[in-house]
């Protein structure tokens, strides 16, 4: 088995998710070069959709920003933020978005806007952005961020993108269009969600994670699914994209 | 016709007063950092600053004491993580208090569809769930008097003045933009006063020869400043590319208010303008940074 960084599986993981053909609403860092491996292999016409307003993106480098000129370069469409939210986003054209964040909590609720209270806050995060919208838009949310007890704690300081908000599923109430986030994926390995509490279970872990090491990185009592798998980890064939054609500089591949 | 075409010093002195809000739009495109370092150059003071992305642009405006407050959806240095001038504002008071009014990117993009559309308000799907409404009483929630769905609400947003870089102008102000164009239409229509900054002067009939790429007419242009490379370190699709490395750097050098000043010392008042600020920088490091050529293929406008 090819050794491997954590991020490396992590990307590997999110770009089996995709599937070819689906119109993915991208975000910087893992995600992008989980949607671009996906691109290269499985899903060659998977439409990558930028928030800045590249529609059809097929970046020929690592876009470090999220507007960056080789997303516009050959893309099908570059429109205004106004069609990106409105007609793409908010008119249900998106089937998965990705998110990450600060903090996620048991039911896929997160925050990216500050630690501790809003009004004198101990970190100021950079907020929103899009997020809360993918959010509530999406078809299906992805989530691709590292575990710690710290980042997935029993509470959130901030709800800035709402997952399903509690144990009821709000979002059935709220109208959400999206059906809220379907998958996490951390360095430790992937949950899904109850149907039936809307909460976090654990169903792959990946190679050489004990259960041992998920629970002291999670900050509640860890759900496990009877059908508990390890993830496959990465073939040579994806790591070799990711490293070589991605992220040669290994920008987002550190430990 | 009186001529529009002024300098980046005269332009941001007859334009920009203390007190005003202020939007600088560019989503990480065409972020027209020459004319934020006339302004901070002019110590204009007491701004409130609008933009999505407040980027290292109003980071350094931030640290300059410019700004009293920003408008925004999303503070980060984008690709790299912290604002770390901004950060010092909100949380220690550094150099000075600044104020924040917080949205989702769509809520701004609503707030400026507004502000163009000169309507009061914009509806849109969003919001729900979320603790910013909680901290943000300008996010509001309506019945829709048609279906009877919830739906937010975001106020208009009105600047006193908009600068917006675009790649190509002609004297009258036409503005061409491609690329993308994030919501500097929707930006400029809903400002009171425009100031175009392009990167290069054609004649109207170059305009005129496309006009499905003119962004803003010059119908509601006020001022134009012809100042190349003055979207550095953000691009100008076709002229220059992004400047990563010092998106990077921002990283180190706006860690501590010390050396953020120290930065503002020797590439902003140490320098009278972006021409001073090129030469500073060398040729070898702009041309480094020089478009390699892809021409798109032309269209037919005839009939």
């Amino acid at each position: 088995m090819a050794s491997y960084v954590p991020a490396e599986i992590m990307v590997a993981r999110a770009a089996r998710e995709l599937e070819n053909g689906e119109v993915v609403f991208v975000g910087i860092g893992l995600p992008n070069l989980a949607c671009n491996l996906a691109r290269r292999l499985h899903a060659p016409e998977l439409v990558l959709i930028y928030e800045s307003g590249a529609v059809g993106a097929v970046p020929d480098r690592l876009p470090l920003s999220i507007g960056d000129p080789c997303l516009a370069t050959d893309s099908i469409s570059v429109c205004s933020m106004v069609e990106v939210f409105n007609y793409y986003l908010q008119g249900g054209l998106i089937d998965v978005g990705f998110l990450g964040g600060a903090q996620v909590d048991r039911f896929g609720n997160i925050n990216s806007t500050v630690i501790g209270c809003y009004e004198q806050p101990k970190v100021r995060l950079p907020g929103s952005g899009g997020a809360c919208e993918i959010a509530v838009h999406a078809k299906k949310i992805i989530m691709v961020l590292k575990q710690s007890k710290k980042s997935f704690p029993e509470k959130i300081d901030f709800i800035t993108s709402p997952g399903f908000l509690d144990e009821t599923n709000l979002r059935k109430k709220y109208e959400m269009p999206g059906k809220g986030p379907a998958l996490v994926i951390t360095d430790l390995g992937v949950y899904s969600f109850s149907a039936r509490t809307h909460e976090m279970v654990l169903t792959e872990i990946h190679p050489g994670v004990t259960l041992e090491k998920v629970r002291e990185n999670l900050g509640w009592e860890v759900k496990v699914s009877r059908r508990l798998q390890t993830t496959k980890p990465p073939t040579q064939e994806e790591l070799r994209i990711i490293r070589e054609e991605l992220d040669p500089e290994r920008i987002h591949l550190r430990e | 016709m009186k001529t529009k075409l002024r300098t980046m010093a005269e332009a941001v002195a007859e334009f920009v007063r203390d007190d005003d809000v202020l939007v600088i739009e560019g989503f990480t495109h065409l972020i027209c950092f020459a004319a934020a370092h006339e302004i901070i150059r002019q110590k204009k003071k007491n701004l409130t600053a609008c933009r999505l992305t407040p980027d290292l642009i109003y980071d350094q405006l931030i640290a300059a004491r410019c700004v009293k407050k920003i408008v925004f959806s999303w503070a980060g240095n984008p690709g790299v993580g912290s604002l770390f001038g901004l950060r010092r504002a909100v949380e220690a008071g550094i150099p000075r208090k600044v104020e924040i009014e917080e949205y989702t990117h769509f809520g701004m993009v609503a707030r400026f569809m507004a502000g163009a559309s000169h309507l009061p308000f914009m509806v849109l799907k969003s919001f729900e769930g979320s603790t910013l409404p909680k901290k943000n009483k300008n996010i509001k929630f309506i019945k829709c008097p048609y279906t009877g769905q919830r739906l937010a609400t975001v106020p208009a947003l009105n600047p006193d003045v908009a600068i917006i870089q675009v790649q190509r102008v002609d004297e009258e102000g036409n503005a061409q933009i491609w690329g993308l164009m994030g919501v500097q239409k929707e930006a400029a229509f809903a400002s009171k006063k425009v100031i175009i900054v392009a990167e290069e002067l054609v004649p109207s009939s170059v305009v005129r020869s496309d006009p499905n790429r003119t962004l803003i007419p010059g119908l509601i242009v006020d001022a134009v400043v012809i100042e190349p490379f003055a979207a550095h370190p953000s691009y100008a699709l076709g002229y220059y590319d992004r400047d990563n490395q010092f998106y990077v750097e921002w990283a180190k050098t706006s860690k501590d208010q010390a050396s953020l000043e120290k930065y503002l010392e020797d590439w902003v008042y140490g320098v009278s303008g972006r021409k001073e600020y090129m030469e500073k920088l060398g040729a070898d490091y702009v041309n480094k940074l020089k478009a390699k050529e892809r021409l798109s293929g032309p269209v037919n406008y005839g009939f």
